[in-house]
């Protein structure tokens, strides 16, 4: 919604500048997004006055004229038809930048006469879409003024109408809450009627009321329609409106003024006499004011005359170019009507049109202003355009008015913290048109979003300003012993900074991704797809962060950095049910970790898991099983794993991409990656005492023993050494693999693997005979277990 | 005594004479050890008369004394020769590289929300979570938009494809449906994590991954929003205007945080406010706590009777008020980072840059980062 100062002024008495009219409505709920000030790009023009004007040696179309400048006389080149002597017109200097045109003056010869400047058109200046001429302005302009004074331009305040406020969308209603927030007195708005002296002869039928509850109309006839005065022009152009013929211009104005969208029609062009608001019918099509033509769908208002037959306008929204009017126009039929706000809305969306008439409509205009509205229209057209204007029709009754809210005063202070009288609370809501009769208030008629008395205490704090709030501290509330976090929610922030620990940087990516990506990780159901993605490769709601982590490694990679170490915490997708949604931390390592001049470094597939189980560590996660060749498909077969807890849940795979996945991806491999499922770990309980078990540590030196066994080459290493860690729970502390060992002498297809136990003695120091009693058990675990056979 | 004279100076020529420790080894079986030249002597003290003993006695334990303490003194020199020799031979150039230890990082985002969650925590405040796909009910309608209401256009919402009900379901456009997570008391079967009804008083924050089918220099697709909620019986606007500033101030770690309260509107909050920062654009980038401009940071307000009563709260009993900040645009203002879209591409560059050290923890003692 743009206005200007001037305007504003019609309706507010007050000495404010536009920076105080700026603070004072934002302080007052209306957000200014923008003041343009015009007078700042035609800082450099002024007026000017032509003394002589000659024939151009050498151009039958150029006058050479002398013209009185705030510069001094000045020999000025001008191929306009209406250049002559004694003109008052607008001087460009040499040097100017001409918006209208986009050029900048230089000192050139012109058919060789040099032109010291330019005289402008109101195009040039973008003060009219097109011009035929240089400006001609009033003779009494003193040489010198400012093109900005001269022109009536001035500062253009912008401001974001939130959608509870379409009383906003007319300068009047700005006015009165500037008014009530204490920037001057509003000017008195009413409007006196025009009486009619003859019965209006184009009758009103409404067909569907709750399309259009209310219609009213009137002719005027024997109007002179044309260009409008140049005060109504320049007030529609300072808002970036066009200018079109005075009857369109007043509804214009109205419409901006008074938040009052009007129609006009050629009351000649109109046809059977009778004017009616219906529902649109199946095949209906309308060729509207801007010259488009639309269908019309049968939730849409029309407006139709022919007896109904043809459709000379939708709703509310935008009339038909067959009725419109134009300067021949002599009968004007003027439309005051109140059209649904949703079906409004609606057809703004279906036919594409945003029309300001619409806008309106759709945000809801004062059901009060009906008749009004229609009055203030007669008034300025008769003005205007002369003619006489029937009596009034009106069909339907308007939307019944906003009922009394019963308001106890003393709930300002309890919503709101401020402390008011009640003189105070009274006189803002009078202020602001709100009826007040002891307990009940009642809403101006422009006020349907107020239904409460939360709304009430809104309207009260709004004016007396926020500023006056009080800050007041919370109350203390009893909290959770031992942190707020629940497990869950501790876990992933406990994640976050181990990740960032080993050396993973944290992405964040967007939950959904191309559906042939999801596809590759085992999503893309029809359940997950976004019906109107931001763009068809971001359609698809993620099974994994994967897919996003390796895609950002790819990213990286072309970028010259293909040493990543990733990692993201967030949801997953398998399903549209809260319960589908899970959270993961996912982390990805692409090894290229630079050459060493030691030769040293690690196996980074290991280096990962040692991470994984830190992480897991980290977390709290009981102990849990390693599964291989059970992985899903879009890991490498032989080099992943899954953690189980039992048979079914999957706590975290990991392992390296499937090949065929990175290159469908365009992802240069390896790339060696882990998920990890929060909702897979017992959630256990969160521990307000946080006092940890006894210690309890053994007095005896602990001893190691190793054993080379030969096993068969699909044992795998992590099942010998279950088997020889259960061999006696109490004893052995830790077993752990310190060599794998392949060759002839030990024959095809086994292996042997060199296992270290470490026996902690628990009450005594033990003797030689029970560790070889230990050594039989561990030994015979392993051989039941796996088969294995001790290395001879 | 002359001969015990000439057999100290004879073997204390030779301890020092000794060229390795082997030499010196035998040098002291020679003379100390069981059938060695002093050993023998002091064997034949027994054999002589008390007086030859006293006289003898000391000489010859003398004798040993002395030998066997430069025995010892010429061992310590020779090893300490070959400490030096050994640790000459073992030098290295430590100017060669370390192997290289992958820094990790926090991303901005995320600290941003630790930073969040501790400052609130702080003031009795909870974390509730509530799913990404979002019912329409509570994503919209229980938060008074009505149905085909305008200002659920503002919202730019995903839809999922509808299911065989028609019903389709969004991509949460803001944190808010958590509000009506906490407060509806239904019977739903949801998982552990996702917020449930609770008696009021209540008191949580709702940070959280949230979606608008917009994308620009300042919008992307998805985004992040720390939504809060208090329902008791006498909070007011005051409160929450405390809260806020309270907040503010703690959060960008400044005392000179100036912040101002304007109306705005929201469906669900009646009256609604924006809280605007202080700040200067004036050097391209924004700094805080300086400059004449104002920045908007969080929308707020009461929470709407309709939107109590949607949840099964009595509005003549129950109030309360809730807000909404933008995480990501909170972390630029206080961190410097300039795009919002660079948030989300994953550079480690970037991430290196901009993310945070692991032990940058949210910390009453050090601060937040």
């Amino acid at each position: 919604m743009k206005f200007t100062l001037s305007w504003l002024k019609e309706h507010l008495e007050t000495q404010a500048t536009v920076d105080q009219v700026v603070e004072a409505m934002t302080m007052a709920g209306l957000e200014v997004e923008h003041v343009e000030n015009p007078a700042a790009k035609l800082a450099a023009f002024s007026v000017a006055k032509i003394v002589e004007a000659v024939q151009h040696p050498n151009a039958d179309r150029l006058r050479v004229c002398q013209v009185d400048t705030r510069d001094g006389r000045k020999e000025i080149v001008c191929g306009a038809p209406n250049a002559r002597p004694g003109l008052t017109t607008i001087y460009a200097p040499l040097g100017a930048y001409v918006p209208g045109s986009g050029i900048t003056l230089e000192a050139r010869p012109v058919r060789g006469v040099v032109s010291n400047g330019m005289l402008c058109s109101a195009s040039e200046l973008e003060a009219a879409e097109e011009s035929d001429g240089i400006m001609e302005l009033p003779g009494d302009l003193a040489v010198g003024t400012s093109a900005a004074e001269a022109l009536g331009l001035e500062a253009v305040i912008d401001f974001e109408v939130t959608p509870n406020r379409p009383d906003w969308l007319g300068v009047v209603g700005i006015a009165r809450d500037l008014a009530a927030a204490g920037l001057g007195t509003l000017q008195d708005p009413s409007v006196a009627p025009v009486a009619g002296t003859f019965p209006c002869p184009v009758s009103i039928r409404l067909d569907s009321p709750e399309a259009c509850p209310i219609f009213a109309g009137r002719l005027i006839r024997g109007v002179r329609n044309g260009p409008s005065p140049t005060w109504l022009q320049q007030k529609l152009v300072s808002i970036g409106l066009r200018p079109i013929n005075t009857l369109v211009d007043v509804t214009n104005l109205i419409s901006y003024d008074r938040a009052r969208p009007l129609h006009v029609y050629d009351a000649a062009k109109l046809s059977g006499g009778v004017i009616e608001a219906r529902l649109g019918r199946e095949g209906e099509r309308l060729e509207a004011l801007d010259g488009k033509t639309y269908d019309i769908g049968g939730e849409m208002c029309v407006i139709a005359d022919s007896s109904g037959a043809r459709a000379v306008g939708l709703g509310g929204v935008m009339g038909g170019e067959s009725t419109g009017c134009s300067e021949g126009t002599t009968e004007v039929f003027v439309e005051s009507a109140w059209f649904d706000p949703i079906r409004t809305a609606q057809t703004g969306r279906t036919t594409g049109i945003t029309s300001d008439a619409q806008y309106r409509f759709a945000r809801g205009v004062d059901p009060g202003f009906v008749i009004d509205g229609l009055e203030l229209a007669t008034r300025l057209i008769l003005e205007l355009c002369g003619g006489e204007a029937s009596e009034i029709l009106v069909a339907g009754q308007a939307p019944a008015a906003p009922g009394p809210i019963t308001f106890d005063r003393a709930y300002v202070r309890q919503l709101s913290g401020l402390t008011l009288s009640e003189a105070r609370i009274d006189q803002i809501l009078r202020d602001l048109g709100f009826a007040v009769d002891g307990s009940q208030v009642t809403p101006p008629t422009w006020r349907r979003d107020v239904e409460g008395r939360a709304d009430l205490v809104e309207e009260v704090a709004r004016i007396e300003g926020f500023a006056a709030l009080p800050a007041e501290p919370l109350p203390e509330m009893p909290r959770p012993a031992g942190g707020v976090l629940s497990v869950r929610q501790a876990r992933m922030r406990a994640a976050r900074r181990a990740m960032a620990a080993m050396g993973y940087a944290e992405t964040v990516s967007w939950s959904f991704m191309p559906r042939a990506a999801a596809r590759l990780f085992g999503g893309g159901d029809d359940a997950l797809m976004i019906a109107n993605p931001i763009s068809a490769d971001l359609d698809c709601m993620r099974p994994s962060v994967l897919p996003n982590l390796v895609e950002a490694a790819g990213r990286n990679a072309r970028k010259g950095f293909a040493d990543v170490a990733l990692f993201e915490i967030g949801p997953i997708y398998r399903g549209d049910q809260p319960a589908d949604q899970s959270a993961v931390v996912a982390g990805l390592v692409a090894p290229h970790a630079p050459r060493r001049w030691d030769g040293g470094g690690e196996d980074p597939l290991f280096a990962l898991k040692a991470d994984l189980m830190a992480l897991l560590e980290e977390l709290g996660a009981p102990s849990l099983q390693t599964a291989q060749g059970s992985s899903a498909s879009w890991w490498h077969p032989g080099r992943s794993a899954r953690l189980q807890l039992g048979p079914k849940t999957v706590v975290a795979e990991f392992g390296e991409l499937h090949p065929q996945v990175l290159k469908a991806l365009d992802v240069a491999g390896p790339v060696l990656a882990f998920e990890l499922n929060f909702d897979a770990l017992p959630e256990g309980k969160r521990k307000a005492v946080k006092t940890k078990p006894a210690l309890s540590l053994s007095p005896h030196m602990p001893l190691s023993r190793d054993f080379a066994f030969v096993v068969d080459e699909a044992v795998a290493a992590g099942d010998l050494v279950r088997a020889v860690a259960s061999a006696d729970k109490t004893l052995i502390a830790q077993t752990r693999v310190f060599d794998v060992y392949r060759g002839a002498s030990l024959g095809d297809g086994v292996k042997s693997l060199a296992v270290e136990i470490l026996i902690q003695p628990q009450d005594h120091t033990l003797g030689e005979a029970e560790i070889e009693a230990l050594s039989a058990k561990v030994v015979a675990a392993a051989a039941k277990a796996v088969g294995a056979k001790l290395r001879s | 005594m002359t001969n015990l004279n000439t057999l100290k100076t004879d073997l204390i020529a030779q301890v020092d004479a000794a060229a390795d420790a082997a030499a010196l080894e035998a040098i002291r079986i020679s003379a100390l050890g069981k059938s060695g030249q002093i050993s023998e002597l002091l064997k034949s003290l027994g054999k002589m008369s008390p007086d030859e003993r006293r006289e003898q006695g000391p000489a010859i334990n003398g004798l040993r004394d002395a030998v066997a303490a430069r025995l010892a003194e010429r061992k310590a020199q020779m090893e300490a020769a070959e400490l030096d020799r050994r640790l000459a031979a073992e030098g290295v150039d430590l100017s060669l590289p370390a192997p290289t230890r992958r820094r990790g990082s926090v991303h901005p985002t995320m600290q941003v929300m630790d930073e969040m969650v501790s400052i609130f925590a702080e003031m009795g405040f909870s974390v509730a979570e509530g799913p990404d796909i979002e019912t329409d009910f509570n994503n919209f309608t229980a938060l008074n938009f009505p149905p085909k209401h305008p200002a659920r256009e503002m919202h730019d919402t995903f839809f999922m494809a509808a299911d065989e009900a028609g019903e389709r379901k969004v991509l949460r456009t803001h944190t808010s449906p958590v509000q009506v997570r906490v407060m509806r008391q239904i019977n739903e079967k949801v998982p552990a994590w996702v917020a449930t009804g609770q008696e009021p008083p209540i008191r949580v924050v709702v940070p959280g991954r949230t979606y608008r089918c917009d994308s620009d220099a300042t919008h992307t697709p998805m985004f992040h929003q720390m939504e809060g909620l208090v329902i008791d019986k006498a909070v007011h606007m005051g409160h929450l205007k405390w809260t806020l500033e309270t907040f503010i101030s703690r959060f960008f770690e400044t005392e000179g945080v100036v912040s101002r309260f304007r109306p705005h509107h929201f469906p669900f909050t009646e009256p609604s406010a924006e809280m605007d920062v202080q700040c200067d654009r004036s050097g391209g980038d924004i700094k805080i706590g300086q400059g004449t401009d104002w920045l908007e940071v969080v929308g707020c307000g009461m929470v709407h009777p309709n939107v109590l009563r949607n949840c099964g709260l009595d509005p003549e009993i129950w109030q309360g008020f809730a807000f909404g900040f933008g995480v990501d645009r909170l972390g630029m203002l206080k961190y410097g980072m300039p795009d919002l879209r660079d948030m989300f591409a994953g550079d480690t560059r970037w991430l290196g840059h901009y993310g945070f050290s692991p032990f940058a923890a949210p910390n009453p003692a050090t601060g937040l980062s």
